[in-house]
């Protein structure tokens, strides 16, 4: 099994890695049996995330899904965040191994409970949302 | 960067004598050993003085040592031969602790109507002697149990075990490759019917293994063709692994006083180091009942795989378990078996030492893994829930 250098590249230098105090929106996805959690937070302001942090247990395709995941919503409206694939993710890191293709379904998961837990939060709607999976943490 | 080999289980060097003694059988004589002709009966009696030397370094009689293509082939041999040989038998025990050579087999013999009895173990990975004796059945028609476990290095109570199948005459096969040329073996002393053994394990070539079987036991082939191995292993022998095999065999042997003892100080101070400096760790397997190189910790709050990934960038070689399933998401079923929660079994590693290592590498792995687990927990969101807990 071999990762890309883009994987290696956001294992061993993960981005915008940690929490924020006041949050605006906050997901946590995976479980301890499978062996990934990703806790994932966002800012918002008018509609647009400015920022994205993140915390994660789990292999270095975890690692590196959740890094690239917080890199790429930053700057985009809740809309368009709600569209970045399991895919796209895994594309922007030159693809995974196969049996780790899983980890960027919930680097997908994870950005939809942070989505989820904002809407919530401040009554907006965004559609395409995903419903939330039975094995989320919750919030 | 020099390379810090902490990974001795998965596969040892190819020690510089055995390569020696390897290469006059790959260059010049290259004869098979079954023909008739002088240069044939050469290669001939180097086979034959490696059986002897393979032979009396596990206790055994030069005619009870065939050798295989891999240490995992003589597991399968074993079992599959055993059962072949007496049909009427449907039931075989092992423990739940086997390496894959013999779980798989099992479960592969399960799909085929076979039962099979999985031994449970403790925490430490020891299978009691009673559990054993409850399940034999008048239709057992082997007993199967590793005898150093290779993720945990758990040396399990083998003539305890023997004695109990002896009295109704029900074989005795044990996986001994983590075993041979680490701790000293005795198929006698151990009351075994079948060993398996492996080169690689041990400084010799990877490709060549070798079946112990006791006069007398009924085993039947696995493989069949030419009449190599007194009929009982088909193949042309690889002549130039069987005497690597043995050449490694034999200088391990010899070094075992005081290597045994050396490599096992160096497993205590790597785990205590760890122990003392790095805080939620958890040590796998037996305190002493132990092979001397094997050191299985778990680290809370983190995975495996990503301190390995870090590690490895690092020019370090360790392993999460068995080398055989790294890339597996499942977690170990030796941990498991021996009753780890998911979260401390996905965050085991394996370091194994071996004759290459010194007190050195235990300063070296120290500097790398002490940052590299503080920075993986860093990024945990377990380490977060559980601080959070502990601030409350």
């Amino acid at each position: 099994m071999e990762y890309s250098q883009k994987v290696i590249d956001h294992f061993m230098n993960p981005r915008n890695v940690g929490e924020f105090e006041n949050a605006d929106g906050v997901g946590t996805v995976g479980n301890e049996k499978c062996g990934d959690i990703m806790r994932f937070y966002i800012k918002v302001k008018d509609g647009v995330i400015t920022e994205a942090r993140f915390k994660t247990f789990g292999c270095g395709a975890a690692v590196a899904t959740s890094s690239i995941a917080t890199e790429m919503v930053r700057g985009k409206t809740l809309q368009e965040a709600v569209l970045i694939s399991n895919k796209a993710v895994m594309d922007a890191l030159d693809g995974l191994p196969a049996a780790k293709a899983h980890c960027s379904c919930l680097a997908e998961e994870a950005l939809h409970a942070a989505l989820r837990d904002y809407a919530q939060r401040s009554g907006v709607s965004i559609e395409g949302l995903k419903p939330a999976q039975v094995k989320d943490h919750g919030h | 960067m020099d390379t810090l080999y902490l990974d001795n289980a998965a596969t040892t060097p190819l020690h510089p004598r055995a390569l020696a003694a390897m290469m006059p059988f790959l260059e010049g004589k290259f004869h098979n050993p079954n023909s008739i002709y002088g240069p044939a009966r050469a290669v001939r009696q180097a086979i034959d003085e490696a059986r002897a030397v393979v032979a009396s370094a596990v206790g055994a009689r030069a005619d009870e040592i065939f050798f295989t293509g891999s240490g995992t082939e003589a597991d399968n041999w074993a079992l599959n031969g055993t059962l072949t040989a007496s049909p009427e038998k449907r039931h075989i025990v092992t423990s739940s602790v086997e390496h894959h050579g013999v779980l798989y087999t099992c479960r592969a013999l399960e799909k085929r109507g076979y039962d099979v009895t999985y031994l449970p173990v403790d925490s430490d990975g020891l299978v009691n002697p009673d559990d054993l004796r409850e399940a034999l059945r008048p239709d057992t028609a082997l007993v199967s149990v590793i005898m150093a476990n290779n993720e945990v290095g758990t040396i399990q109570p083998l003539t305890a075990l023997s004695e109990i199948t002896r009295r109704n005459g029900t074989p005795f096969h044990t996986d001994a490759i983590q075993a041979v040329g680490h701790i000293p073996v005795d198929v006698n002393e151990l009351g075994v019917d079948m060993l398996a053994l492996s080169a690689h394990k041990f400084g010799g070539p990877n490709g060549v293994g070798a079946l112990y079987i006791r006069k007398g036991t009924p085993v039947f082939p696995l493989i069949y063709g030419g009449a190599q191995e007194r009929g009982r292993r088909a193949g042309t022998e690889n002549a130039a692994g069987i005497v690597g095999m043995a050449e490694a065999l034999s200088l391990t042997i010899g070094e075992m006083p005081h290597e045994q003892p050396r490599v096992t100080v160096l497993r205590d101070q790597l785990i205590a180091q760890i122990t003392k400096k790095i805080p939620h760790v958890k040590i796998n397997g037996h305190p002493t009942k132990r092979l001397p190189g094997n050191v299985n910790i778990s680290f809370r709050f983190i995975e495996g795989e990503s301190l390995l990934l870090h590690l490895d960038m690092q020019g370090c070689c360790a392993s999460t378990g068995s080398a055989c399933s790294s890339g597996a998401l499942e977690p170990s079923h030796v941990l498991t078996a021996m009753g780890l929660p998911h979260g401390l079994a996905n965050g085991a590693i394996r370091f194994s030492l071996g004759c290459g290592n010194t007190d050195a590498d235990i300063g070296r792995l120290m500097a790398m893994l002490v940052p590299s687990v503080e920075r993986l927990r860093a990024m945990s969101p377990l380490y977060d829930d559980f601080l959070r807990k502990g601030e409350k």
